[in-house]
């Protein structure tokens, strides 16, 4: 089979998966509505202020729900031997990686979709800027975390808090993209500035780790 | 330890006191920042340390990747190891330096951040080698190290910019440099220079013999195991 | 004036906090070295 059709038959099958058992999607999409609030909360800005910070306020809370996506990433395969079937079978194992990168990605942006209205509603947002921008700003900027997410999720699998090494490992390497994500995002919603050079850092950031995520994927599975 | 170890040493230690003597006492006072400004004799050598053994870790790595042979590997955790600690006395010396020049102990500016973000980088990668259950550790340590290296660059320019955007106080040296500071900022960086390669030294001959004491111990479980039966 | 020393100080605490560590570590490589020997 070929790389594309590997690609989208192990998507299809994890994306089946996910909608039966939708305990794990009901469980994160409350939990993204309660950052959604807590922040709030914890910030409450006049609408004034509310757009030159609501750009972090909502990465990082982006960054929280990617998070518990990503660390159930390899559960279901450690529970049924599939890495241990990838590592002996001659296949490459990159279609594998890249299904668990999309199906992931599908996942977050699903869930930004639902947090994004109640930040628009709780900040009381109108981006003065083009807003159309922020549509390139969210896909370069979730498939960044979601990449690298999917990738140190499968470096952390053998270590001995699994959960707590991928956000240790991810937060650092993330940092420039993060730094894009917020202000692409706060330049769009103040209008002061453009995003073009954030969006441009996001889309190399993308290019280079996708590349490498990869290239060194077969490597480090062969290593766990 | 070998013959040159112990020269190693009287040679560090001596360049050190000098480089200390000339940086004190030696080296002119600054006009506009006053003796506040001598951090910068161990502040700025530090960095340059700090950053030439991020990138032997970077190079080890990767030797390791292709070559898969242990004394590179050792080569990429000592580095890693002492670039930390270098790195976090640019990061300590730096807000003390910043304080009193400019009344506020951090700024985001390009170098300090950078800084910031490679000894966040590192001590992660650092992490991943001390809780990795992984009989394959190193070769995932070394793809860290590869996803680090690739970042460096990005973080560069994105602070870059940023700082073009929002300016701030830069902690560094002003702007020209005169000629007997940049003597004495040389001679405390050999000085520096000597004292990361006797640490790394020491570092990787430590390593070494735990590696063998460890194999020792496992072999010994082993044979244990037989003779209980 | 005080920042220079404190600055001075804290170089040389955060590099012999970690040769100690490496000390430490050498003490206890010794003694598993004397319990394997025996």
């Amino acid at each position: 089979m070929s790389f594309l059709a590997v690609t989208r038959a192990t998507l299809a099958k994890d994306l089946r998966l996910e909608w039966r058992s939708k305990d794990a999607i009901n469980a994160m999409l409350f939990f993204s509505l309660l950052v959604v609030v807590i922040f709030s909360f914890a910030f409450d800005p006049t609408a004034e202020e509310s757009r030159r910070i609501a750009g972090g306020l909502i990465w990082v809370a982006f960054l929280f729900a990617a998070v518990v996506a990503l660390n159930q990433t390899w559960a279901r395969e450690l529970r049924n031997h599939v890495l241990d079937a990838y590592r002996v079978s001659p296949a490459p194992a990159d279609p594998l990686f890249l299904a668990k990168a999309v199906g992931n990605f599908i996942f977050v942006i699903v869930l930004e979709a639902l947090m994004a209205p109640l930040f628009i509603i709780f900040y009381k947002l109108r981006p003065l800027g083009p807003a159309w921008e922020l549509l390139p700003i969210a896909v370069l900027g979730t498939w960044a975390l979601v990449v690298n997410g999917t990738f140190f999720a499968a470096l952390s699998i053998r270590t001995k808090n699994r959960e707590i090494m991928l956000p240790l490992l991810l937060f650092p390497i993330s940092l420039p993209a993060l730094l894009g994500m917020v202000n692409a995002t706060t330049a769009v919603l103040t209008g002061e500035e453009s995003a073009k050079f954030w969006i441009a850092l996001l889309l190399a950031y993308d290019v280079v780790f996708t590349i490498a995520c990869l290239l060194l994927f077969e490597t480090i599975l062969e290593a766990e | 330890m070998k013959r040159g170890f112990p020269i190693l040493a009287i040679v560090t230690a001596l360049l050190l006191s000098f480089g200390l003597y000339e940086a004190l006492i030696v080296a002119p006072t600054e006009r506009t920042m006053g003796d506040v400004q001598r951090i910068f004799y161990y502040h700025v050598p530090s960095a340059w340390t700090a950053f030439l053994l991020f990138l032997i870790n970077f190079v080890a790595s990767v030797t390791y990747l292709i070559r898969r042979n242990a004394k590179a590997d050792i080569l990429a955790l000592v580095s890693a190891e002492v670039g930390v600690v270098f790195c976090t006395v640019v990061l300590v010396t730096g807000p003390i330096w910043a304080r009193p020049v400019w009344g506020i102990w951090w700024t985001w500016d390009l170098r300090l951040t950078l800084t910031l973000v490679l000894w966040l980088i590192y001590v992660s990668y650092l992490m991943l080698r001390r809780f990795s259950t992984s009989s394959q550790t190193p070769v995932m340590a070394a793809v860290l190290a590869v996803f680090g290296a690739l970042d460096v660059p990005l973080v560069y320019f994105s602070i870059w910019f940023f700082r073009t955007q929002h300016p701030s106080p830069v902690i560094g040296d002003g702007g020209s440099l005169d000629p007997r500071m940049a003597h004495v900022l040389l001679i405390n960086w050999a000085a520096f220079l000597c004292l990361a390669w006797l640490v790394c030294w020491t570092r990787y001959r430590l390593e070494v013999v735990q590696r063998e004491v460890e194999e020792a111990q496992s072999l010994e479980a082993l044979l244990e195991g037989d003779g209980s039966r | 004036m005080n920042y220079l020393i404190a600055a001075y100080i804290a170089t040389w605490v955060i590099h012999g906090t970690y040769l100690t560590i490496l000390a430490r570590k050498y003490s206890k490589i010794q003694r598993e070295i004397k319990s394997l020997k025996k």
